[in-house]
């Protein structure tokens, strides 16, 4: 019998961190996710499935807590806001760098800066490009609902351990703090070591015992044995480039313009959509749901059929460059955001669809 | 005459390299204390039979490569959070001996928070740290337990505490922390020191296996690459200036 309840994203992150299996949870306090570790702290899962909950003194310790938790092939993961995951970049690097698996989640407020408390999606770049020093990517989910956050908790650690690769959950200050019905996802056991030995035997740290030492470390003095390093890093993204692009489309087949967004600037474009083809307007909408690997395929493949595109995100206009390169110049496209914390309603991103291509 | 395989014999044998040593050639310099505090922790961890439970955490600074030299599971910490790391491990693991090795510069200056805040909560880890009053490995400059007047790179002129502050004892705020249950201070320069070091890296892993909290072993030590003097030089500068500042022996012990 499905579990179905009414929360709040960023409780629902909480409770599936705990159904999936996880092992160690990381955090540090910051509007407007809080609730995560707070629902974490009430539910005591160590007392039901052994998992860890810690608050550390910082962002910057909570993310190397995570490095320590990953190199023992366990599940862990942090949660953090905009400026917090800023400080946890450094973190991000080396783990990505010593190629371990972990969960982040991100619930995006508006910057630069300190900037605001309230939703944005301006964390774009640092959660797609790399974020901190050197060549590297997280595999990144953009929850639309509170279901999906529930889902790629699970998706997430998946996705991680398949590519021994840092997974990010991107959402917003909407969605985290969205109050929706949730299906939640059935228990999971966490991993006996047994199992650990049988996923990550290969280099995780579980002690010195009849076989080679295992070391994990992002450091290679070498210059060539470290492009070599770097050059099967590109590779395994290559590889999750091929397999791993996850997007949505919503009427789409007869549509004249396309609507591309995320997350909960996606949601409100599902209106928009709406009251645009009840205007005479064919549009579609194209949602990533993993942006990194972007969707770039799947937006190509529209230029043939769309007169025009219109990216909307609560921002300045980040992910609308990795759209202009998809498209190559073969179809007008537009941005349209709003920033500092203002959600755009639905009305008003017709408004701009109309603006800017003449409708 | 005598052949050198007369003397290589069991029963000749008064001294040998600990099994978890490995023989990768160290990249110290010579007259380093690195080297010594390396056997010892590879000594202690083997006489304590611990190695299949063992994990070390290694910082940024010359002993980054540490995992090169101690035949046990290793993880490397970026510049300073080698405490967070090893409180991850740890948590995870809380039946395993994990232990950080870290430099002044990483545990005094860019990691003072992580630093205190393990040990606040008491992780149940060791702590080693080399006090060298230099940072080594990017070609010595000042430390925050650099001496006052003491030339470094970045202090050509001697440090001085209106321009770069005081050094400073982190090991006696340590002390201070109700997380920690031993904290010391020791040095590598006579063979009685090394021995009493050995002799606190032991108490420090015993109290692992005890759940007693953080210990946390200051080993004051010379660096005489970035000092600019000899070995001997080194060791004789230490103990006229270091000790007066860093006095040796138990800071805390419950």
């Amino acid at each position: 019998m499905a579990e179905v309840k009414l929360m709040k994203g960023n409780e629902v992150i909480a409770e599936a961190a705990i159904r999936c299996g996880c092992d160690g949870y990381f955090g540090y306090p910051i509007t407007p996710q809080s609730e995560v570790m707070e629902t974490l702290m009430a539910r005591k899962p160590w007392e039901e499935t052994g998992m860890v909950v810690l608050q550390a003194e910082s962002e910057l310790a909570a993310i190397n807590m995570v490095y320590g938790g990953a190199c023992c092939g366990k599940k862990v993961m942090t949660s953090s806001s905009s400026p917090g995951i800023s400080l946890k970049q450094e973190g991000l690097t080396y783990i990505a760098g010593a190629e371990l698996p972990c969960l982040v989640v991100d619930v995006v407020r508006g910057g630069p800066g300190l900037g605001t408390i309230q939703p944005a999606q301006s964390d774009y770049f640092q959660a797609t490009k790399g974020g901190g020093h050197g060549d590297y990517h997280l595999i990144v989910l953009a929850p639309a609902s509170v279901q999906e956050m529930n889902d790629f908790v699970d998706l997430g650690f998946e996705l991680a351990f398949k590519y021994r690769n840092p997974a990010m959950i991107l959402a917003d200050g909407v969605i985290g703090q969205m109050m929706e019905k949730v299906q939640l996802s059935p228990y999971k056991p966490r991993w006996t070591e047994e199992e650990i030995e049988k996923i990550s035997g290969s280099w995780a740290l579980t002690g010195k015992k009849g076989r080679e030492r295992h070391v994990i470390t992002s450091l290679e003095l070498d210059a060539h044995r470290q492009e070599d390093f770097n050059k099967k890093l590109q590779a395994k993204y290559r590889k999750i480039e091929a397999n791993e692009v996850r997007f949505e489309k919503i009427l789409c087949e007869d549509a004249d313009y396309l609507i591309i967004a995320y997350g909960s600037a996606a949601r409100i474009c599902q209106k928009s959509i709406e009251l645009a083809r009840e205007a005479g307007i064919k549009i579609g909408l194209l949602r990533p749901i993993t942006l990194y690997p972007f969707p770039t395929q799947a937006i190509a493949e529209m230029c043939g059929q769309i007169k025009g595109m219109l990216t909307v995100e609560m921002s300045a206009g980040q992910m609308v460059e990795d759209v202009r390169l998809a498209v190559n110049g073969r179809v007008k496209v537009e941005h349209y955001g709003r920033m500092g914390g203002v959600v755009p309603t639905p009305e008003e991103i017709v408004e701009a669809l109309k603006n800017n291509f003449e409708l | 005459m005598i052949d050198i395989q007369d003397i290589i014999k069991p029963e000749n044998l008064v001294y040998e390299k600990s099994s978890l040593l490995t023989d990768n050639v160290m990249h110290y310099c010579p007259g380093c204390t690195h080297g010594v505090v390396h056997k010892l922790v590879a000594e202690v961890i083997e006489e304590l039979g611990i190695q299949e439970q063992t994990i070390g955490v290694s910082p940024v600074g010359c002993s980054v490569f540490a995992y090169n030299y101690i035949d046990i599971d290793w993880a490397e910490a970026a510049h300073g959070r080698a405490p967070a790391v090893a409180t991850g491990i740890s948590r995870l693991h809380p039946e395993k001996y994990v232990f950080t090795y870290q430099g002044d510069g990483d545990l005094a200056s860019i990691g003072c928070g992580e630093i205190m805040h393990a040990c606040n909560r008491g992780e149940n880890i060791v702590v080693i740290f080399i006090n060298n009053a230099i940072y080594g490995m990017t070609g010595g400059q000042m430390a925050p337990t650099t001496l006052l007047g003491q030339v470094t790179a970045t202090t050509p002129y001697g440090r001085d505490a209106k321009l770069n502050g005081f050094p400073m004892k982190i090991t006696e705020l340590i002390a201070q922390l109700d997380g920690t249950c031993y904290v010391t201070r020791q040095s590598a320069d006579t063979p009685g020191a090394v021995r009493k070091t050995k002799n606190a890296l032991k108490k420090a892993f015993q109290n692992t296996r005890l759940q007693k909290g953080t210990s946390f072993v200051e080993v004051v030590s010379t660096c005489n690459s970035g000092w600019k003097v000899t070995p001997v030089e080194a060791n004789n500068w230490m103990r006229e200036n270091m000790f007066k500042k860093y006095p040796l022996g138990d800071i805390k012990d419950i």
